[in-house]
């Protein structure tokens, strides 16, 4: 097990490393330095930024050194907790990141949570009920979900919603609470808010996840234990979640890894289509004004958060099912 | 036929056995190819998205001969047209048309327009259009159409409406299928080059390079694609030109294809390398190169189609979202995401659903290509249960 776990944590550090030389180069990529773009910025608005100023900017970022002495000082300071500054949103990345950052992740974690708790029981559903109609509804609606770009679902269900019931289903917040203090009528506002973006990102991962315990259940069904099981005279229902079940749920504890990324990736074009104030949303604007220190901190970020949520469930698997951590010894 | 002459002295067995013996006999003379086509052909489904997906390739090839109007002309006047349905008859008499769009000022002063199914435009079949090449030649004819060019807008046809512009989102949607498929076939080009020669290595050589590339796949595998496919489109200078663009972009949605491929072959050889009929070969004193070209490579030439035709529905997607979001294709370029580009909020959706129909065919060619490319992995071990 020690082997094990010396292993993963020296590929989860590489794999750190490498997203964050990635989100370096993409810093990086777009021509001239950023702080000529901001001089035209400031130019444009009317400010006017002397010579000097723009000098000690680059002096400060770094931007007269090498490649590789820009990269050690940029990484230094991440690790420090400076993220550099929003030009965008003319405030430090950090604190535009830590402004959305509690609807990003209730909208994350309601996601993750439909998921689990509508894939896992029509999963089990459809493999013990293999053939049947209700299988047939639940293969179809899965291949629906997969083959639906996110944003597309969005808006159909949002118009779908707005054209029947005249709730317009975007924002988190309806206006007059948005700069409200907490309250319990905001928070049931804002958990009204949620619903809609919470089953249109969990959709796609729902699918997913529908198929791969399917496929495990059905795999495990097949096998001579149950039918032993079956032979002792177990009721239908001991049979299946005394072992079949809790085998075939292995993989998802991995899959809620790779789910991640996913739900990363669907926020970000979902709170675009729907005007969710999440870190998606900011993200994008920060890509298009070519905002580099946000973008790149929420790429570096999101690319961490999906190394160490791999790393975790690794670990989680390899403790729940020891042959994991032997077949890698 | 060997089987089938064996089954000759028991005459007395049930005509369907004799017919079952005789199709087994059959399937012990077929070639790899042979048996995989019969195993995909029973997959119905499968077969069907196939079909669908050629008529998307015949769109591609004759997109312009399909369209109606010129998808780049742009005619103020005829801002957000309803659809005007083809319709096949007139009473009970056959009789290619569509109504008649008449139009009026609503209360805001507002150009609406409504079908008159009193009045009708008559469609011809092959009618006379805006010039466009197709094989190296100067063509004018089109599928069908109205034809004099220089119609009004009351006369024209827009068979799936219009978008802001006047554009008539049909013609603009076969232009848009070319270019997101052809964006799809690049790409898959570029993940077969990488994908297949990376993971040969890593299956041939194994160890280190093995380690390595496949602990690479697993990192890049990691990452969040959209925020780093925005991240990279972001950095292209939206001053590039059409086809520079698009190369990018290609380049974006191949990033993580290949690595899929990479895995499937290497899988696929390692498992190969222990089989007999490999070991027969080297007993036999085949070359390397003989030995992977000749008798390794065909038996999962289905694999790689498989894993590229779920690629090919991947990238689709990929396009499509990138250029939703203003960050992939951008016009003037037509494609699926730079269509739907058009309806980005729900206020214009409400205001012209049909703005949403590129969406359909996004997913009519998505879910094809996954239900294909499952039949192709289904057929692709013939010899499975």
């Amino acid at each position: 097990m020690l082997a094990f776990f010396v292993r993963r944590v020296i590929y989860a550090i590489i794999a750190m490393w490498a997203v964050s030389v990635i989100s370096f180069v993409i810093i990086n990529l777009p021509a001239g330095d950023f702080v000529t773009t901001y001089i035209a910025t400031q130019l444009a608005t009317g400010n006017l930024i002397l010579e000097d100023e723009a000098e000690s900017l680059r002096e400060f970022y770094g931007l007269n050194d090498p490649v590789y002495v820009q990269y050690a000082k940029w990484m230094t300071r991440i690790l420090q907790g400076q993220l550099g500054f929003s030009f965008e949103f003319e405030a430090p990345v950090r604190t535009v990141l830590g402004m959305n950052l509690l609807n990003t992740v209730l909208l994350g974690a309601g996601a993750v949570l439909f998921i689990w708790t509508v894939a896992i029981p029509i999963g089990i559903y459809s493999a013990v009920k293999q053939y049947s109609p209700g299988d047939y509804i639940a293969t179809f609606f899965g291949f629906l979900g997969l083959g639906i770009p996110d944003f597309l679902i969005a808006l159909v269900m949002a118009w779908v919603i707005f054209d029947t019931t005249g709730f317009l289903a975007t924002d988190l917040y309806s206006a007059g609470y948005r700069t409200a203090p907490w309250s319990l009528a905001k928070i049931w506002d804002l958990a009204k808010h949620l619903v809609l973006p919470v089953v249109i990102l969990g959709t796609a991962g729902t699918a997913t996840l529908v198929r791969i315990t399917r496929a495990n259940l059905l795999d495990e069904l097949k096998k001579p234990y149950v039918t032993t099981a079956r032979a002792k005279g177990l009721t239908e229902w001991q049979i299946i979640m005394k072992y079949p079940v809790r085998y075939a749920l292995n993989p998802v504890i991995s899959l809620t890894a790779y789910i991640l990324p996913f739900i990363i990736s669907g926020s970000v074009v979902l709170s675009y289509v729907l005007d969710l104030p999440t870190i998606g949303r900011d993200f994008l604007r920060a890509l298009t004004a070519q905002d580099i220190y946000l973008s790149g901190a929420v790429i570096l970020f999101s690319g961490w958060l999906t190394i160490i949520g791999t790393f975790g469930s690794d670990l989680l698997l390899a403790w729940v099912d020891p042959r994991i951590r032997l077949e890698e010894d | 036929m060997v089987a089938g002459s064996q089954t000759g002295p028991q005459a007395d067995t049930p005509g369907a056995l004799v017919e079952d013996i005789e199709a087994e006999g059959e399937i012990e003379v077929m070639s790899q190819r042979q048996l995989i086509w019969r195993r995909f052909r029973r997959h119905r489904l499968a077969m069907a998205a196939t079909v669908v997906v050629a008529l998307f390739y015949l769109i591609v090839i004759f997109s312009d001969f399909l369209a109606t109007n010129d998808p780049e002309d742009i005619e103020a006047a005829r801002q957000y047209t309803p659809p005007q349905w083809l319709r096949l008859f007139d009473g009970w008499k056959p009789d290619l048309h569509v109504c008649k769009l008449v139009g009026k000022r609503d209360e805001f002063l507002r150009k609406v327009y409504e079908a008159d199914c009193d009045q009708k435009v008559d469609v011809q079949i092959f009618a006379k259009g805006y010039e466009y090449s197709l094989f190296g030649l100067k063509l004018d004819r089109h599928l069908f159409g109205v034809n004099d060019p220089e119609v009004t807008a009351e006369d024209a046809i827009f068979i799936l409406g219009t978008d802001v512009q006047g554009r008539d989102l049909y013609s603009r949607l076969m232009r848009g299928t070319r270019l997101s498929l052809l964006i799809g076939l690049t790409g898959i080009f570029i993940s077969l080059v990488v994908g297949t020669s990376l993971g040969a290595v890593s299956g041939f050589y194994g160890g280190f390079v093995d380690n390595l590339i496949q602990r690479s796949i697993e990192i890049i595998r990691s990452i969040p694609t959209v925020p780093l496919y925005l991240g990279l489109a972001a950095a292209f200078p939206a001053d590039w030109s059409v086809e520079r663009r698009f190369f990018a972009i290609t380049i974006v949605v191949s990033l993580f294809a290949w690595t899929e491929l990479a895995r499937v072959v290497r899988g696929r050889y390692l498992a190969m390398r222990q089989e007999d009929f490999v070991t027969a070969a080297i007993t036999a004193g085949a070359s390397q190169r003989r030995i992977i070209f000749r008798h390794m490579l065909p038996s999962f030439y289905s694999h790689i189609i498989a894993a590229s035709t779920l690629n090919l529905a991947f990238m689709v997607i990929s396009e499509t979202t990138l250029s939703f979001l203003g960050l992939g294709l951008l016009p003037p370029a037509i494609s699926y995401g730079t269509l739907l580009f058009t309806a980005q909020n729900i206020q214009t959706v409400a205001l012209a659903p049909w703005l949403l129909i590129p969406g359909i065919f996004v997913v009519v060619l998505v879910l094809s290509l996954n239900f294909m490319g499952d039949g192709i992995r289904d057929a692709a071990d013939p010899y499975g249960s």
